[in-house]
């Protein structure tokens, strides 16, 4: 019974957790926009949160031919790091750091904005459980 | 709480940063420095940054700080001057500076400067972000 509660709430949970490390991923880059060789490495969002959540295929699974093949995840044990992926360099750099530091800045404050979305999205649905709880 | 890491991140990029800010300042304060009696005239120096994972799993990119890794002196030759009256001057009449190219380090302190701002910021925006999780489901 509790569960169907906390039910609804658990995609959210998800994607304030997937945004929370993209947040992480794009201070990384930010941080190492003068490290000589870093290569700045972006999210694929929408992958992340389908594997997340249980509803599509992981990125990077080995495929299996016969009966004795083990499942693989190229990816490593670490959840999402199969959805890593190295940014596109936008203009060449003589110490060959890729960090586009515009584009970085950007997305920077796109996953603020939804990272704090996500967050009235839950307060808002526990705010609807509590109501229909006391019925006021 | 993966966001805290961000913490990290962006404070070790701040204090490296910080560091070459360091190294600008002395390069600057030491332009005109000449010769010592040993000969030598302060040489430039120059910081090498390197990217060094934080995270708690070892091999986890997401959480990519940077360290200060070395700290190099550039081994050109100091500007040399000819001033045979100069008290440092040498057999010859010349007097040896240090080889620090003012321009250069300008251009390095403000791109250091800059940097560090945007890492400061970024570790603001992250505090609210958390501030504003821990009062969740309270409003």
């Amino acid at each position: 019974m509790l569960n169907r509660l906390t039910d609804s709430l658990d995609f959210q949970a998800q994607a304030l957790s997937l945004r929370s490390e993209r947040q992480r991923l794009i201070a990384s880059n930010i941080a190492n926009a003068d490290t000589p060789g870093y290569v700045a490495r972006e999210m694929n969002f929408a992958q992340a949160l389908k594997e997340a959540t249980g509803s599509g295929q992981p990125a990077a699974t080995l495929v299996s031919t016969a009966p004795g093949h083990i499942a693989g995840n190229a990816g490593g044990s670490g959840g999402t790091f199969s959805t890593l992926m190295y940014a596109a360099p936008s203009q060449t750099n003589l110490d060959r750091n890729t960090v586009d530091m515009d584009r970085e800045r950007a997305s920077f404050a796109d996953n603020t904005v939804k990272y704090e979305a996500t967050l009235r999205f839950i307060g808002n649905n526990v705010k609807t459980t509590l109501s229909s709880i006391t019925g006021q | 709480m993966s966001m805290m890491n961000i913490f990290n991140v962006s404070g070790s990029a701040a204090s490296a940063q910080s560091q070459r800010l360091n190294v600008v300042a002395s390069n600057l304060a030491n332009a005109d420095t000449v010769a010592g009696p040993d000969g030598q005239a302060y040489k430039a120096r120059q910081v090498t940054f390197q990217t060094e994972l934080m995270g708690a799993n070892k091999n986890d990119p997401t959480a990519a700080g940077v360290r200060v890794s070395n700290v190099s002196e550039d081994q050109t030759a100091g500007r040399r001057v000819h001033d045979p009256k100069h008290p440092s001057a040498d057999a010859d009449g010349y007097v040896t500076y240090s080889n620090v190219n003012a321009v250069e380090e300008m251009v390095n302190m403000i791109s250091a400067s800059r940097s560090y701002q945007n890492n400061i910021e970024v570790m603001n925006t992250a505090k609210s972000l958390l501030l504003k999780t821990l009062q969740m489901g309270q409003s």
